[in-house]
């Protein structure tokens, strides 16, 4: 079975051992967690994680069953990324005096819609939102300039269509 | 209404006492109906051990003499009474003592409730004496699992422990409480847990899928059924006998489904699996339809999954939804406790009889029994077999006994030839193979059912593993049968090593000490036996014996057990020597 990228949506009570407990199955099966977002969702006291997988369809189901059997997991769904409208963003540190020395770097920025957070006489900061291919794009574009640091969030996601799991945290919620 | 509530809510200020941590810990499990602990006491937990000794009328703790031992009592008294084991350790050391016993409940799906003391909130993260990640270490062997810091969490928390070890799935939790939770006080008052908001035990039956199920089946030709534990938890085996006579279906059974039917009705068809029987392993694969009850396709029930039953539609029934489509792809899934399912599904199953397909089974149970189970049972050689001891038993008990394994050879042919009359009669670590399980779990399981015969059915090895647990059974005068077979080696590894390693007797063989001696230094009657002859008086001396009693019988050293599948070879290549 081919490989794609696999956007897993979690949704749970709030506890401290569940990440550990949920990372486990994942460690098991030597699926590499390729990105993690933990944050509050669309229902109060319910935590919402986003992980992003690169495996097959058979293995995210199976490991979506298992997510979901866990006591404190309320419900976990998977997509693919034609099924969602998803985030990531990053932040790239780059040395200032490129900005005046190469060019190259002045288009970059405005091509790829990235803003500049902060500038110093040392460095300046671009932030970029979007694709994970448009933020790898700018990795590869800036990389022969020198970046300093780099760092890239967890993917942030909503479904296209709309989902079940609404009205099951509504329910949740009044009772 | 509001008004019922308001008086409930009266009526438990009225019912709160101001008790410390420790007694509300013995309160709760109280009030969970427990009346039998095992465990061990240390720093992390003394203040629930001094409580212990108020309750001592209400509440019995039995010392085992090694935490591991503590864990494996607490699931034999939950596999033969159906209730939630429990089992007390201390922090550090002592906690990590009952992860073998915690990974073998979660892997055949036994409720236990195991409760660990941890050095004070004050200390955690601090590299105390005697702290452990007992959650961190204990997290992927546990249902579900916690850390209570306050002691105000305790009889919530305790609540939810025993709902979710018995519920839905059953499993093991662990419940780990702060020394200064035990010591601080709290307004008790109990309340039993009937649900958890994010989880779902019991999945709803679809009247569909039953419905799908209920054509397959009667329209199937050669429909066969393999059950498994899940009968057993589930309660469901009056449903699936009367399915099974309905329907006339051959049934076969996982180690773990044993006993849910009994083994002489005229439709059990014997044991899927690596050491199974010869019938229903190759018969595995000419069903046309094949109906998994309660089971989860383990790699020793399959075989290889690419040869695997891929002529039969398969139906599956389970109450965990995370089994669907795990190892064998389901044409139809039905999910749900088994007594509610195939209770909902008999009505819809047209009576029928499928003699020439039986047949086909008692056929292969001939070429078995003329080519292996005769010499296994009933040998000519000088060489005493496992087999015919447990034949012995069989005539001994009536059929009627508990039959504690530990793992290997042995576990085997108990499990092969051992004949049950009653459900929740075949004990065993399946899922986990781990030895040292079976004196431990003969313990608890005689202290659940002390109207049966319990007889514990052991390797040379797997015995020096928990042999301590000698102690228990001296002290409080356990009644267990302990029956030793020994064969001088690891016997099953030996025979790997025999067949597919060239012979070579890597650390298999075993000196063995005299059991006799070790068992008559715990006041255990005892008895060796070397010869046939003395076999059957032996076994009926120790049956008969109102109090423990142990029996050695030294066996060939180098017998195989037989039929086997290859790891990773088909059910259908089954090898009959
Ligand atoms: C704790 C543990 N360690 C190792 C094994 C691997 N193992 C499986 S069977 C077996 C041999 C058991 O020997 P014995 O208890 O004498 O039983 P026999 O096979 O001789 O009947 C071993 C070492 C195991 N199952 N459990
Ligand atoms: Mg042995």
């Amino acid at each position: 079975m081919e490989k794609q990228w696999y956007t897993i949506s979690v949704y749970s009570e709030n506890n401290v051992g569940l990440l550990n407990r949920i990372s486990g199955i994942f460690l098991k099966r030597h699926i590499n967690i390729e990105g993690l977002n933990v944050s509050k969702s669309e229902i109060e006291h319910v935590s919402k994680f986003t992980i992003v997988v690169y495996t097959t369809e058979d293995w995210t189901r199976k490991i979506v069953q298992q997510i979901e059997k866990q006591v404190e997991v309320i419900k976990a769904f998977y997509h693919t990324d034609d099924e969602i409208i998803y985030q990531e963003s990053a932040l790239f540190k780059i040395a200032s005096h490129l900005l005046f020395d190469e060019r190259q770097i002045q288009n970059i920025i405005k091509e790829s819609n990235s803003q500049i957070v902060t500038v110093n006489r040392e460095f300046f900061v671009l932030a970029k939102t979007g694709r994970r291919h448009e933020i790898d794009e700018m990795h590869d574009a800036l990389e022969p300039y020198g970046i300093m640091q780099f760092v890239r969030s967890g993917r942030i996601a909503v479904t296209k269509a709309t989902m079940p799991i609404t009205e099951l945290l509504t329910e949740f919620q009044e009772n | 209404m509001e008004t019922l509530k308001a008086q409930k809510k009266e009526q438990q200020k009225q019912t709160t006492m101001r008790i410390t941590g420790a007694e509300a810990i013995i309160q709760c499990l109280l009030a969970e109906g427990v009346d039998l602990i095992y465990g061990y006491p240390g720093g992390a937990i003394m203040p629930v051990y001094d409580e212990l000794y108020k309750f001592q009328d209400r509440l019995t703790h039995i010392l085992t003499r090694h935490e591991q031992g503590a864990t494996h009592a607490a699931q034999g008294y939950a596999r033969v009474t159906g209730k939630v084991g429990v089992a007390m350790a201390t922090s550090g050391p002592g906690a990590t003592n009952l992860v073998t016993g915690l990974a073998d409940a979660q892997i055949d799906s036994t409720p236990m409730v195991c409760i660990t003391g941890q050095v004070p909130r004050h200390l955690l993260g601090s590299d105390a004496f005697q702290e452990t990640d007992i959650v961190g270490i204990s997290t992927p062997v546990t249902k579900w699992n916690y850390q209570v810091t306050k002691v105000e969490e305790i009889p919530e928390i305790i609540a939810k422990a025993f709902y979710i070890a018995k519920s839905g799935r059953p499993g093991p939790v662990l419940v780990d409480i702060t020394k200064n939770a035990q010591f601080d006080e709290l307004d008790f008052s109990y309340e039993k847990c009937t649900g958890v908001r994010s989880y779902k035990p019991v999945p709803q039956p679809d009247p569909q899928a039953i419905e799908q199920a209920a054509e397959l089946i009667n329209k199937a030709k050669k429909p066969y059924i393999v059950f498994g534990q899940g009968v057993i938890l589930g309660e469901a085996e009056a449903e699936l006998k009367a399915l099974v006579e309905k329907a006339g279906i051959p049934a076969a059974w996982t180690i773990l489904g044993l006993s849910a039917m009994e083994t002489d009705h005229p439709l059990n068809v014997g044991m899927v699996g690596m050491h199974g029987n010869y019938g229903p392993n190759v018969l595995t694969n000419e069903c046309d339809v094949l109906v998994a009850i309660g089971m989860r396709f383990d790699d020793r029930v399959t075989g290889d999954l690419n040869t695997y039953a891929k002529q039969a539609k398969v139906i599956h029934f389970d109450i965990d939804p995370a089994e669907i489509n795990k190892n064998v792809k389901a044409d139809v899934a039905v999910l749900g406790n088994a007594k509610e399912t195939l209770g909902m599904l008999l009505p819809l199953i047209n009576e029928n009889k499928h003699e020439a397909w039986l047949a086909e089974f008692e056929k292969k149970h001939q070429i078995e029994y003329n080519e292996l189970i005769e010499k296994d049972i009933h040998p000519t050689k000088e060489g005493l077999t496992m087999g015919e001891v447990i034949e012995q038993i069989n005539q001994a008990s009536g059929q009627n006994a508990v039959i504690v394994s530990d793992v290997g050879q042995h576990q085997m042919i108990a499990c092969r030839y051992a004949k049950f009359k009653q459900t929740k009669s075949n004990i065993t670590s399946g899922g986990l193979g781990t030895m040292g399980f079976g004196l431990p779990a003969a313990i608890g399981a005689k202290m659940g059912a002390m109207d049966r015969e319990v007889v514990a059915i052991i390797g040379d090895g797997g015995y020096q593993m928990t042999i301590q647990e000698l102690g228990v059974i001296f002290q409080h005068n356990v009644p267990v049968k302990i029956v030793v077979l020994n064969n001088d080696h690891l016997g099953m590894v030996r025979q790997w090593q025999e067949l597919f390693f060239d012979r070579r007797y890597a650390s298999t063989v075993m000196t063995n000490p005299d059991f006799v001696k070790i068992a008559e230094g715990y006041h255990i009657q005892s008895r060796r036996v070397t010869e046939r002859a003395d076999l059957k008086e032996a076994v009926q001396e120790m049956m008969a014996s109102k109090n423990p009693y142990f029996l050695e019988v030294k066996v060939e050293k180098e017998d195989n057990v037989f039929p086997m599948i290859p790891s990773g070879a088909s059910v259908a290549d089954i090898r009959l020597k």
